[in-house]
């Protein structure tokens, strides 16, 4: 449905040097999902979105949404933003100070090309103000409404016009956290329910990863992975986005041998020989990065009854206590690795503990110098 | 999709139509920017063409020459001129800095009785125009007439006059008293944009009063304090009416002066007066080049931040009294002695000094006078009219000016901000006089008319409205225009119904402002208009070139009274916009 084929976007900063915002970007959105351009600040998504919106001229590229191309570099064919009929909800909210509820959620049905009757008007934006739950506050100052309800009203903006394609940017960012977690189902529901076909942008990835169909994890202007929520979490490709999305343990190793099973290698490191996974395909003697999230660095007191695979007794170096769950900071050899755990795992600091990785979860990448190359 | 909200009705975009919205943004931005530059480098390169002609007469064209700069600078008049001027702008920049200073501090960091009133006062001497401001000090220190001096000699009993308007002192007495509200509010806001918590945690680190003043609120404060004292300094060397008034007939000649005169001369020596004007022209512009400098290195200091703090108070202890009283003198200085003083005299059948006896012979004759003058009514709509015309057109003009300079990244835009902001360094005077040299020279039928006027007026006060629309233009997110356009709305739809409403309290507040100096306008006005085209100021020069005192003084009391009220609409709608101060 949307399509963006080789995207390069730049801009020249205050400084007057050009600034390689987006590289190379190549998305494809089916009809009605939820994708996510997840990263950190600067890594180039909301350049992203801005050239889908139109709000910012890309270098060279193709973006088309329905097969409508919206811009082409070699055609030289750029429609702009107001032409576009997409729906876009900012970070900063936008809602006009000088206008109502009502007269906010109105103003693209007054100044589109297609035109409608005051009775239409009236009827499609109480439609979308009882579908965000505004419809009783259509006569309040827009600057008397609090955070929640701004966001609500701006997404009441960007779907009155029933656009083709909604981009959100960063919307929840502004909203303190107990009321961003509500506003996070909040949007799941209406988009579900709406099915229309999302572009989303944020650097928070637990929000990436509750809200979407698909997530793309953007460094340093290029996209480093694309794939479905678990996918990104339990099978990064590279370090960055294991280091990103999550936390992790990091452990350099080098292949010893592949083993029968398809995908699952013996790896050589300082914490001893490990049993791990790769997506793509490696040979021995290659140098790999293996990533361990804490919470699959499995602790109990009893010997587990397989010691040969992935095991060690390692010793209690510090401990959190976070509520509902606890971090240990394990030591093997003179290695440290962070596990987390069920608070019910109470091994005092200093006392021996029995670490266990089941090795579908040691996920085993290239070395950090092909780092930046997109996949 | 859903059946709820189906596939959008909405034509899919084509490029033909982007392409009209896009034309039609360009035209009003190329009309805008065409205007700036006609309005702001035209008038300037004539003048320096002219400054290299001998004057034209009936007989003689006009010839290339450096002769008026020869003439101009070898003339040991011209030493003197250049002496006079700047004694005189910086007697009247350290006096009025003196005074105001003084003022805000007083006001904003003391426990001063009444000053909630007094920074509520602060915009009333506006009202009060210069030439009028000047007139009362006339009526009130002349050495043959002043009131102040007769009731002095009369109380010691003193043979001759206590002080003399006329000389350079008594100038600059009244031009600082005038710049002085000004000097007041820019130090105010100096004042209020330090944060107090560095000057205390320079106390917790064990300075005493005099060190933090020293090492840290003079510092802090140093780019304010130049930028006013330059700001006055360029204002009272620009200033006209004084000098002509109170110099001219003793022979104390400043530039603005000696244009005037060398332009009323016959044969009317425009080279030498162009020449005079391009040096005058050369100290505003270093002047106003080193305020911005100033202004722009300001932002260094950016953690004056001006937001959510009261500083703590000063207690005065008794001398709060005395504060008090000081504030009272001075009002009654730039406000009140003024006003009571032409109101006195507007009652008289001639000119009287207040007595007993000229009480009972009071009258209102020179109202009567005034209004059947035969050219009041067209000067009153003369100036309502360009007035409002001036600043209807250059609060619409400005705004698109800054909005090309603050949002959007096109090339060059910072230099149409700064030729916006040109006429910055024109004197009124020196404005007219290039005005007058090209409609003169380039005859498109506008020399004569009320649109030289226009010109003048728009040009010269088109930085304020800038500047008062940059403010607002500032603060409008770039997100609200972006929401817009992604809303469907154009280019044209977007400034009418996002930003214009937006900008809405700087346009108004601008606008007013711009009302209240345009309708009191002298020095270009004084070499461009012509019979028909007068305007309530030059009425009132003309009623004083020909002595009718008492007449003058009751259309000054009407005039100022108009004022007054256009100055609180203005503060209402301050007010009511959240706008503080200007």
């Amino acid at each position: 449905m949307l399509k963006v084929e080789a995207l390069f976007t730049e801009y020249t900063n205050e400084l007057g040097q050009p600034v390689k915002a987006a590289q190379d970007i190549h998305i494809d959105v089916p009809e009605g999902h939820f994708f996510t351009l997840l990263g950190p600040s600067g890594c180039g998504k909301t350049t992203t979105l801005r050239s889908i919106a139109g709000l910012e001229r890309p270098k060279s590229g193709q973006i088309s949404v329905s097969d409508v191309v919206v811009f082409s570099g070699s055609r030289g064919l750029f429609v702009p933003p107001n032409r576009r009929g997409f729906g876009m909800v900012f970070q900063s909210y936008a809602i006009w100070p000088h206008m109502d509820v009502f007269s906010n959620t109105a103003f693209p049905l007054q100044v589109g090309r297609v035109k409608f009757s005051r009775a239409e008007i009236d009827a499609k934006v109480m439609k979308v103000l009882a579908a965000v739950q505004l419809d009783h506050l259509r006569d309040r100052e827009a600057t008397k409404l609090s955070g929640g309800q701004q966001q609500r009203l701006a997404l009441a903006r960007a779907l009155v016009m029933e656009p083709k394609l909604l981009l959100l940017d960063e919307p929840l960012s502004n909203l303190d956290a107990k009321l961003r977690e509500l506003m996070r189902f909040e949007l799941k529901r209406l988009q579900r329910e709406l099915k229309i076909t999302t572009v989303y942008v944020t650097h928070d990835q637990s929000e990436a990863l509750a809200l979407s169909h698909q997530v793309a994890v953007m460094n340093l202007g290029r996209i480093q992975q694309i794939g479905s929520p678990r996918d990104i979490y339990e099978r990064p490709q590279n370090q960055f986005v294991a280091d990103f999305v999550g936390s992790t343990n990091f452990v350099d190793g080098r292949v010893l041998a592949v083993e029968a099973e398809q995908g699952f290698y013996r790896i050589d490191t300082e914490i001893g020989a490990l049993r791990a996974y790769s997506v793509e395909p490696v040979r021995a003697g290659d140098k790999v990065v293996l990533s361990i999230r804490p919470e699959d660095v499995d602790l109990s007191d009893a010997q587990p009854a397989d010691t040969r695979v992935n095991a060690w007794h390692a010793m209690v170096d510090q401990k959190v206590f976070l509520g509902e769950a606890m971090d240990f900071q394990i030591k093997v050899g003179e290695r440290t690795l962070l596990s987390r755990t069920h608070p019910s795992v109470r091994t005092p600091i200093g006392q021996r503990v029995w670490a266990r990785i089941e090795p579908a979860k040691v996920v085993a990448m290239p070395a950090s110098a092909e780092l930046q190359k997109s996949p | 999709m859903t059946p709820d909200l189906p596939i959008p009705s909405r034509p899919s975009a084509g490029a033909s139509d982007a392409g009209f919205s896009i034309n039609w943004k360009w035209l009003v931005i190329g009309v805008c920017v065409a205007f700036t530059l006609y309005i702001a480098v035209i008038p300037l390169g004539f003048l320096l063409w002219q400054s290299f002609f001998t004057p034209q007469t009936a007989t003689k064209a006009a010839v290339f020459t450096f002769g008026n700069y020869i003439t101009a600078y070898t003339d040991s008049d011209t030493a003197r001129l250049f002496g006079n001027s700047l004694r005189y702008a910086a007697g009247v920049s350290a006096f009025s800095f003196t005074v105001g200073t003084g003022l805000a501090w007083m006001n904003e960091r003391t426990n001063t009785p009444f000053k909630n009133l007094f920074y509520a006062l602060s915009l009333i001497p506006l009202v009060i125009p210069g030439i009028l401001f000047t007139v009362s000090w006339i009526l009130l220190g002349s050495p043959k007439i002043g009131i102040v001096n007769l009731v002095l000699m009369n109380w010691f009993n003193l043979s001759g006059p206590v002080f003399d308007i006329y000389s350079m002192w008594g100038m600059i007495w009244v031009d600082g008293l005038h710049y002085s509200p000004m000097a007041f509010l820019l130090m105010t806001a100096a004042f209020r944009a330090m944060d107090p918590s560095l000057e205390e945690s320079a106390t917790m680190s064990g300075a005493n009063v005099f060190q933090v003043i020293w090492h840290i609120t003079l510092k802090l404060a140093w780019p304010a304090i130049f930028a006013t004292f330059l700001i006055l300094f360029v204002r009272a060397i620009e200033s006209f009416e004084v000098p002509a008034l109170l110099g001219l007939p003793v022979g104390i000649h400043v530039f603005t002066s000696a244009i005037y005169q060398a332009v009323h001369r016959y044969p009317s020596q425009v080279g030498l007066a162009s020449t005079y004007a391009i040096t005058l022209l050369l100290i505003t512009t270093a002047g106003i080049y080193f305020i911005s400098r100033l202004s722009s290195s300001g932002s260094k200091y950016s953690t004056m931040t001006g937001k959510g703090f009261r500083p703590r108070q000063i207690d005065l202890g008794r001398w709060r009294w005395f504060a008090a009283a000081v504030f009272f003198v001075y009002f009654s200085l730039i406000v009140m002695l003024p006003f009571l003083v032409l109101l006195w005299s507007s009652l008289q059948k001639f000119y009287a000094v207040p007595s007993m006896q000229a009480l009972q012979n009071l009258t209102l004759d020179p109202y009567r006078f005034i209004l059947n003058y035969p050219n009041l009514g067209r000067s009153v709509w003369n100036s309502l009219f360009l007035s409002f015309s001036t600043a209807t057109v250059i609060m619409l003009i400005t705004s698109v000016i800054c909005w090309i300079v603050v949002k959007t990244k096109l090339p060059g835009r910072w230099l149409l901000d700064n030729l916006a902001s040109l006429p910055m360094v024109f004197p009124g005077l020196v404005l007219g006089l290039a005005l007058m040299i090209f409609y003169l020279n380039v005859d498109i039928g506008v020399y004569g008319t009320m649109w030289i006027l226009f010109i003048a007026y728009v040009t010269r006060f088109m930085p304020y409205g800038l500047r008062f629309n940059t403010t607002s233009m500032l603060q409008i997110h770039k997100e609200l225009e972006e929401s817009a356009a992604m809303s469907g709305a154009s280019w044209g739809t977007t400034f009418r119904r996002i930003i214009l409403p937006l900008l809405k309290p700087g346009l108004v507040a601008g606008w007013i402002y711009i009302m209240i100096v345009s309708i009191r306008e002298l020095s270009s006005s004084i070499l461009l208009y012509s019979p028909g085209t007068e305007v309530i100021s030059i009425i009132i020069w003309e009623l004083w070139e020909n002595g009718q005192y008492v007449e003058l003084s009751a259309l000054g009391v009407m005039f100022i009274l108009m004022l007054f009220v256009l100055v609180m609409i203005a503060q209402h709608v301050g007010k009511k916009f959240g706008i503080k101060e200007h």
